[in-house]
Formats: structure tokens, C-alpha cells, sequence
């Protein structure tokens, strides 16, 4: 009894605050538009009785699907988004890898020094820190006044308002969660190992590309999901650095819910990028699954 | 026919496989290894014997490639070998953690070395299988090393090692993890293996029992010094020190001052005491302190007196039953306690002595070493 209990707590927990607002969603995205508060029909209450239920699920349809397949500014919306999404992923690997594979191998009493300073930038809003960035990217910008004054260039470039600076912030944005389990990877990885490479015939460098990478694959792998799954339907940045071209589906969702207040037609949107999110979801948790599996 | 006994240390014409020449490593300011000379010849089975931080594991990895010599040479088949990277060297190692490749199979790690020289894929192959019959893990090749035993991990880190065929094989504590029963098996599994590949094998360990049993000679270590390289035999019968005699093995030890005539030495060690009566070839001046070292299978214990150039009495202090053997503590008027071991050849219900027994115990003037420190 006690272990039912125990192990309802979570299930509970899980129902209220995922699956009964997912429900939630899926039926507004089935309702219609309406000048109502809330702005959709059907309603339902209860009381109404059985008569009443029939007739609101006959009304539910699927129209506003529909309708998202129909413009294309949806469907280049989500594209976008994955594009975006992807290569900041490869962008965040880039830089994130050697930063993890330098705090690896650093001397163990500046590691926790280090690590700090990759996780610091946490304890400062992120809101905050995407307007720092506007600060510095802006016309006016530091990083402008700063490169005019190297003279490097003769008119101030324009990075705020553009998909460049999307990236950037994703990037910033994201890094530690591509450091932190790429760090945990080569942290394991036994220094004797290499050695043992050495001593079979492997220059320094091959054995980085036959053991370290590797070892490493499953820490790269988890870190590429972390970032990719919430870069897709990230709002904030595009919102605030993006320019009128930067088309990403978090900040088209934000505009249908509360520019247009077409409630039905958001909730299909936010469906179907959950759909588009499951698969990478489910790639990752397999991943981790298979790491643990590989350490016992 | 009998075989020639296998000791080119003692031929001077033979060439040293491996030589050091004073080498000297310092880390820092702490001096690992000093100013050490040694020889190793081909196909010897040679053990590097000593307590942790005695620079045995420093010795070895100068061999492997990833230590640097402070000072002096290292020599492998006359050539130094400084300039030659840890990948470039005809030396493999055995690690004591294995290293084994975590995320390649049993056959993808023999394979590893092979591969690198850029070998036929079919000479790999046919290698690889050779060194999985050597090691009998044909059955483990598909297996990943999380898969299977320790004891068999053991053997695949061999059997990489072994795989290139290299001139010499370093192996650093290769049995440290195994528990006692298998140590004692993959030790003659080792001896075996060393004899068919006449491969030279180093190995470094802490274990005196393992080191005697695989060893053609030993070395023991002391801070970074050699304190005396020797056969098994001649380090367990004729040690150059009082380090090495307690080392190796159990050892009485009794210190007093030397008088001698000829090649017999007797020696005061305490007031009222008869003096103990050794033999030496060494000199030892007019009461120059010596150390008397006897190891306890040589020292008799009785119940009569009996007749033998040294007898001594005492009291059994304490009994150590060990099944095959039983080692008795005597303790003499004087405090010391001497160690003596008999076989238990009858049952114990038949022991002719138990505690607080006044007992002669005795050996002959042969019996034991003479040592100057």
C-alpha cells in the first residue's frame, strides 16, 4: 500500500501537469474560433447534460490542422526552426567540445574553478542576459564601437535584428548544456587509455580520433539533444534579437496566442511541434538508457 | 638430455637486451630513481620487486616511453631509446588497470595494435586468432570487456600486448586484481606464455611470492635505489642486507659484535648468552657489528636438548597453525623472539608443544647469512 502510494506521487504529478494540459490543448486546437471569452466554441460545463456532451464532441473537428497545412508560413515556420535549431546545435558542439575537453584535461584543483565559470552565467536572469546581448550587438553596441575603433571596419555592422544574432544567442544561451555532459564524459575517460593507444602504435592525435572521441560519443550526444530540443521552440530570442525575417515557430505560436488571440489555431501549432519534439525525445532518452546499460 | 641452465647474466660475453646506465629521474625535487645500472637479457622473465614509491612503476614507464630520463641512458639493444616515442617503441605494457578499450570488442582490442601498423586485414586477422587460442578466449572474441571476468580481462589485456610481438613486455602488477587462487594460476599461465613466445617480460610488482615464483631474476628495490639483483634462490638464501632479508620472506635477526677466525664468525649478541656461531666468506673486523639472519624453517625446536653448533632457550610465546606448517614464537631470556617453522607432517592433536612450553631451539652454524648493514 505504501509503495502504491509512493509510487502514485510522481504519476500524479505527472498527470496534472502535463497530461491534463496537454488535453486541454489538443482540444482547443479541435475547437473554433470564436469573439468569446474564451475566445473558442465549444464549451462544456457541467450540468449540461448528456445531450449537450454529444453535440460538443460533433463540433470538434480538425479544420485547424488543416488550415496549417494549407499556409505555407507555418510550414517554412517549422523548417526554419529545425534549421536554426540544427546548426546552432553544430555550432554549440564546435565551440562546447574543446572548452569540455580543456576543462578535462586541465589540473584537477582548476576544474571546479572552471566548471563555475560555466555555470555562473546561470545565477544572472535570462532575460537579462539576452538584452546584455542587444547591448552589445546593437548598432551602438560595444562590439561595433569596439570594432570602429580598431578600425577595422568604417560603417557599424548590422548583427542585432538578424538571424546572426539568433544564433549567437542560442549559442550563448545553450553551451553549458552541451559543456557539462560532454565534461562528464571525458571526465571518466581513464588517462591510461591513452597511454595504452600510445603504447599499441597511435600517434597523439589518432588516438584522440579512436578512444577519446569514441568515449566521448555519448556525452556529445546527450549535449546535442539538450540544446537542439529547446532551441527548436525557443520564443525569447527570435523575439527579441530575430528581424522580421527570422521565421522560428516559438515566436509564431507567440503571435497566433496573443497578437491575433486565435487560440485554436496556436494550440495546433503547439501540437504538432510536440509531435515534431517526441522523436528527438525519444532519441535521447535511448541514448541515456544505452549509457547506462554500457556502465554496468 | 639436460637443458643448459638459462643464465646469461653470469656469461660476460652474453649483450644486455636492455641496459640503464646511471639513470637518474627526478620529479620536481623528489628524486624517484638514483643513479641506477642494470642489465636485462633477451628472453629473461626479470621482476622488479618492491614497496610502493620505490620507483619500480617510475622504471618502468622510462621503458614504456612516457617517462623522460633525467639523467644517464637507457639502452635497448644498444641503442638508446630516448628519442624514440612511446609509439615508435618495440616495448609494449600491460597495464594494472588493463586499459582495455571499453567500447571495442575482445577482438577489436588484440586487433588495435595490429592495425596501426597497417597490416593485411587477413594478417591481423590470423594473428589475432593465434593470440585468442594463446590465451583461450577464442569463445570471448564478440564479447565487449564490461562482458566478461576479470580473469579473462587479464588475459585480453595480454593478449594485446603480446599481440605486436615486441622485443620486450613490460608488465606493471598484472595479477594486482585478481584474488588469490586465480593469481596463482595465470602466474604459471604467464610462465607458459613468456616460454613459448621467448618474449623478454619485465614485470613490476609488490608481491615477493608472485616475483619468486615467475622470475628468472629479481631485483629489489629501495627508494629508487637496486638493493640487490639475484636469482630467486640466491635473494631468498643469500641476501646482501638486512632490507633484503626481511623483504623477502620471514626472517630472525640478531645484531651483535663479530669475532673471526677463518671463514667461521662468532657473534656476542647478548650478556649470558652462548654466542652464536655463523659462517661467512666475507671480513668482518674485531667487534664490528654484524647482523645474523636466519629464516625460520631453518631453526629447529625441541623439547631435549639437542646436539647442533647453536642452541638456545626459551618459551613458546605464541603458535601460528597455518595447516601445512606451524610457526612458533619463542621468546628467549633476553626478550627476543625467535621464529621457528616446522612442518606439520602429524595431526595437530599430536603437537609436541603448546604455549608457555620451555623448549631448545637450534641450527647449525650454516643455517643462516652473515650481513655488514
Amino acid at each position: 500500500m505504501r509503495r502504491l502510494a509512493l509510487i502514485a506521487l510522481p504519476y500524479i504529478w505527472l498527470l496534472a501537469l502535463f497530461l491534463v494540459p496537454f488535453l486541454i490543448v489538443l482540444k482547443i486546437s479541435l475547437s473554433d474560433l470564436a469573439l468569446a471569452r474564451p475566445p473558442y466554441v465549444p464549451q462544456w460545463n457541467f450540468g449540461d447534460g448528456w445531450d449537450a456532451l454529444k453535440a460538443f464532441f460533433g463540433s470538434l473537428d480538425l479544420e485547424n490542422f488543416v488550415f496549417l497545412s494549407e499556409d505555407d508560413l507555418y510550414w517554412r515556420a517549422y523548417i526554419s526552426s529545425l534549421k536554426i535549431a540544427l546548426i546552432s546545435t553544430l555550432i554549440t558542439l564546435l565551440v562546447g567540445f574543446p572548452m569540455a575537453y580543456g576543462i578535462a584535461r586541465s589540473p584537477e584543483e582548476w576544474r571546479p574553478t572552471l566548471l563555475m565559470l560555466i555555470i555562473l552565467p546561470f545565477w544572472t536572469s535570462f532575460l537579462i542576459r539576452v538584452y546584455a546581448w542587444m547591448g552589445i550587438l546593437s548598432k551602438e553596441g560595444l562590439l561595433n564601437q569596439f570594432l570602429l575603433w580598431l578600425g577595422l571596419i568604417g560603417e557599424p555592422l548590422t548583427i542585432l535584428n538578424t538571424n546572426t544574432a539568433v544564433y549567437i544567442a542560442i549559442v550563448y544561451t545553450y553551451l553549458p548544456f552541451m559543456i557539462l555532459p560532454i565534461y562528464a564524459a571525458l571526465d571518466r575517460l581513464d588517462d591510461s587509455l591513452l597511454e595504452a593507444a600510445e603504447d599499441l602504435g597511435c600517434s597523439r592525435i589518432q588516438a584522440f580520433w579512436l578512444i577519446t572521441v569514441p568515449l566521448a560519443r555519448n556525452g556529445v550526444i546527450a549535449g546535442c539533444f539538450l540544446v537542439f530540443i529547446p532551441a527548436i521552440g525557443e520564443v525569447i530570442i527570435p523575439s527579441l534579437m530575430g528581424g522580421s525575417g527570422t521565421l522560428m515557430i516559438g515566436k509564431v505560436l507567440w503571435e497566433e496566442f496573443f497578437s491575433n488571440r486565435d487560440w485554436p489555431v496556436a494550440s495546433a501549432v503547439a501540437i504538432i511541434l510536440l509531435l515534431i519534439l517526441i522523436i528527438p525525445i525519444i532519441l535521447f532518452q535511448r541514448n541515456e538508457q544505452n549509457q547506462r546499460e554500457a556502465e554496468r | 638430455m639436460t637443458q643448459p641452465a638459462f643464465s646469461p647474466w653470469d656469461d660476460p660475453a652474453a649483450t644486455p637486451l636492455i641496459q640503464f646506465r646511471n639513470v637518474t629521474k627526478r620529479f620536481g625535487t623528489f628524486t624517484a630513481i638514483e643513479g641506477l645500472s642494470l642489465d636485462i637479457f633477451e628472453r629473461e622473465f626479470f621482476a622488479l620487486l618492491g614497496p610502493s614509491g620505490c620507483g619500480k612503476t617510475t622504471m618502468m614507464r622510462m621503458l614504456a616511453g612516457f617517462e623522460d630520463v633525467t639523467e644517464g641512458q637507457i639502452l635497448l639493444n644498444g641503442q638508446d631509446i630516448a628519442p624514440v616515442p612511446p609509439n615508435k617503441r618495440a616495448v609494449n605494457m600491460m597495464f594494472q588497470s588493463y586499459a582495455l578499450f571499453p567500447h571495442l570488442s575482445v577482438w577489436d582490442n588484440i586487433a588495435f595494435g595490429l592495425r596501426r601498423d597497417r597490416m593485411r586485414k587477413d594478417a591481423v586477422a590470423s594473428r589475432v586468432d593465434e593470440m585468442l587460442r594463446l590465451t583461450r578466449l577464442e569463445k570471448f572474441a564478440n564479447r565487449k570487456p564490461h562482458q566478461i571476468s576479470g580473469g579473462q580481462r587479464q588475459r585480453v589485456a595480454l593478449a594485446r600486448s603480446l599481440a605486436k610481438a615486441p622485443k620486450l613486455l613490460l608488465l606493471d602488477e598484472p595479477l594486482g586484481a585478481l584474488d588469490k587462487k586465480l593469481r596463482q594460476d595465470t602466474q604459471f599461465e604467464l610462465m607458459d606464455i613468456q616460454e613459448t613466445t621467448g618474449t623478454t617480460f619485465v614485470i613490476v610488482t609488490h608481491d615477493q611470492e608472485e616475483a619468486m615464483t615467475v622470475a628468472s631474476r629479481v631485483a629489489v628495490m629501495d627508494e629508487g635505489k637496486l638493493m640487490q639483483v639475484a636469482t630467486p634462490d640466491q635473494i631468498y638464501e643469500a641476501p646482501n642486507s638486512v632490507y633484503v632479508a626481511d623483504f623477502i620472506g620471514d626472517v630472525n635477526i640478531i645484531s651483535g659484535r663479530a669475532s673471526q677466525s677463518g671463514d667461521k664468525v662468532a657473534i656476542a649478541w647478548a650478556e649470558g648468552e652462548p654466542q652464536i656461531q655463523g659462517t661467512t666468506s666475507r671480513q668482518f673486523a674485531p667487534g664490528q657489528t654484524c647482523h645474523f639472519a636466519i629464516r625460520p624453517e631453518k631453526v629447529a625446536i625441541s623439547a631435549q636438548k639437542p646436539d647442533a653448533p647453536n642452541v638456545l632457550r626459551g618459551k613458546v610465546l605464541d603458535i601460528a597453525y597455518l595447516g601445512n606448517i606451524s610457526t612458533y614464537h619463542v621468546e628467549l631470556p633476553t626478550g627476543t623472539i625467535i621464529k621457528a617453522q616446522t612442518a606439520n607432517t602429524r595431526r595437530i592433536a599430536r603437537r609436541s608443544f603448546t604455549w608457555e612450553d620451555p623448549v631448545w631451539i637450534s641450527f647449525s652454524d650454516t643455517a643462516g647469512v652473515l650481513l655488514e648493514h
